[in-house]
């Protein structure tokens, strides 16, 4: 098997499963409990939180331990949204491509009487500061823009924006879900106020992630229900994943540049090689880009008929297809940047890790140049575009 | 369980009578590729009988696989038979499709249907 989803999710570290292990066996006492087992689990909690805080540039006490980013993300806005309400400040901006735990939270919010400004992302991809500059009001209350795109990798000029909300006093909220692991991410140098990050992205444990609050912001309750997280985030801590996930990102970070580096020549060769398949475009901007992501569109096809026949290939990928979401629309980030939904229902999505080899990459590339044109045999799109009945759009 | 029934998958994988009768005597096409999902039907008729049907989808696994084994229960069939075909039948014979999907086997219906109509059209014939 390929994998090549390394944005849905990724397969666990062996130390950080160790660290799990271990923590389960041993150390399953109740960080709430005062004899020794309990505070034993306190201990590695705390030392936890101190780690995944130094990797971000924040403090420990700034650092909400979460189920995931999810949730993450609906607690940071919920905070900034009340905030606002208390000031009278009840507008918004976010971006068109944000992840849905953003942008349903913020459709949420504005049957309370919000009103939501999403910015352009424009044809690569990208936000422009500018643009996010103008569209802060006085009764701005949040700006929440992603580090970087989960379908096509773009990251975004996270200091530029966190500058301007600096200046404009407005809070600046990111959903680093995708960037935390995978590429320098420092709260303090990238003006950031809240962050959200989710283990199973870098190789940890699914349902942990962790919130950043900056210091000073009052944090509004998702889970009520208990005095754990400092009153922040009630239920008894899920400390053996936290731990895994703190291990995780050290070893993440550790080897962060090296990784990214090797990750990013198979990712070029990835984009170059399946440029050859004619009448296709690369989604996103290509330097301003995730080291692992590569995202194509390849007219005349369907997403999912192209995921199963390259899963019947041994290779794990996704699309963003109407199919494949379960709804009659193709990717709200593919329309965000302005594929019509007749070509981003042929989209394909490979997310790769540092595992895949150069030959691996080959047998990609070949297979998905196959699946294409086999499946272009067949399509009557395909025929009327080939037979000049159409238009090629790519 | 796997998204699909292997009745689907074998449909999807080895997809039967694809392709285009050149000298159709209906030819039917339904869908749009705005939602994803494009079927186009030749039907090749003697003596009120389907001898031969071909198809082209652009689409998922499930509208692949339902034209296939729509093309598959027609084949042969004389015309008041294949006018009956249901998307259910489809569905059925596929030991079913995921709610979600079943627009798939609606389409299938409905690409032999405008093909037959395509072929009223073109002879002026009736179809018992």
């Amino acid at each position: 098997m390929i994998y090549a989803d390394n944005a849905a999710t990724t397969k666990m570290s062996k130390a950080a499963i160790d660290v799990m292990c271990t923590l389960m066996n041993s150390c399953w006492g109740n960080p709430s409990s005062l004899y020794t087992h309990g505070q034993k689990a306190k201990e590695v909690l705390e030392k936890a939180r101190e780690e995944v805080a130094s990797v971000i540039g924040a403090g420990a006490r700034e650092i909400i331990f979460t189920s995931g980013g999810s949730e993450a993300d609906n607690q940071a806005i919920l905070s900034a949204a009340a905030i606002g309400k208390r000031k009278g400040k009840l507008h918004i901006v976010s971006t068109a491509f944000e992840h849905h735990a953003v942008l349903h939270t913020l459709e949420k919010f504005k049957k309370e009487g919000f009103e939501v400004t999403l910015v352009d992302v424009h044809e690569d991809g990208l936000v422009r500061p500018e643009e996010v500059e103008k569209a802060i009001r006085e009764d701005t209350c949040l700006v929440s823009v992603m580090y970087a795109n989960n379908e096509i990798g773009t990251i975004q000029p996270i200091r530029q924006i966190g500058e301007i909300c600096r200046r404009a006093k407005v809070l600046f909220h990111v959903d680093a879900v995708q960037a935390v692991g995978h590429i320098p991410v420092n709260v303090e140098d990238d003006n950031i106020d809240m962050l959200s990050a989710s283990a199973h992205k870098f190789h940890g444990p699914k349902g942990v992630g962790f919130l950043y609050m900056k210091k000073g912001i009052p944090v509004k309750n998702l889970i009520e229900g208990g005095a754990q997280e400092r009153g922040r985030r009630a239920g008894t801590e899920n400390v053996p994943g936290i731990a895994a996930m703190a291990e995780a990102l050290k070893e993440a970070v550790r080897d962060l540049d090296k990784n990214a580096a090797l990750i990013s020549a198979k990712r070029d060769r990835l984009i170059a090689g399946l440029k050859e398949i004619p009448h296709s475009a690369v989604n996103g901007d290509e330097e301003h880009r995730l080291p692992g992501n590569v995202n194509f569109c390849f007219e005349g096809i369907e997403g999912e008929s192209l995921l199963l026949l390259l899963d019947d290939k041994g290779i794990c990928a996704s699309s963003g297809s109407a199919c494949t979401s379960g709804s009659l629309d193709p990717s709200h980030v593919l329309l965000a940047i302005g594929r019509v939904h007749d070509v981003a229902h042929g989209s394909l999505r490979l997310s790769i890790n540092e595992e895949i080899t150069d030959e691996e990459v080959e047998y990609v590339i070949k297979s998905v140049k196959e699946v294409v044109e086999y499946l272009r045999g067949f399509s009557p799109i395909w025929r009327d575009l080939v037979n000049g009945k159409k238009e090629f759009i790519l | 369980m796997a998204l699909y029934s292997e009745k689907v998958m074998d449909h999807f994988r080895n997809p039967r009578n694809v392709g285009v009768i050149e000298d159709a005597d209906g030819i039917g096409e339904v869908g749009n590729a705005k939602c994803g999902d494009i079927m186009k039907m030749y039907l090749k008729i003697e003596d009120d009988i389907v001898k031969d049907v071909k198809f082209e989808t652009f689409g998922c696994g499930s509208a692949i696989a339902s034209s296939s084994m729509a093309t598959e229960m027609i084949k042969g069939q004389p015309l008041s038979e294949v006018r009956k075909l249901t998307n259910k039948a489809v569905a059925e014979a596929l030991d079913g499709l995921p709610d979600y999907k079943m627009h798939c086997s609606v389409l299938a219906e409905e690409a032999i249907k405008s093909a037959l109509e395509d072929y009223q059209k073109k002879t002026g014939k009736e179809i018992e």
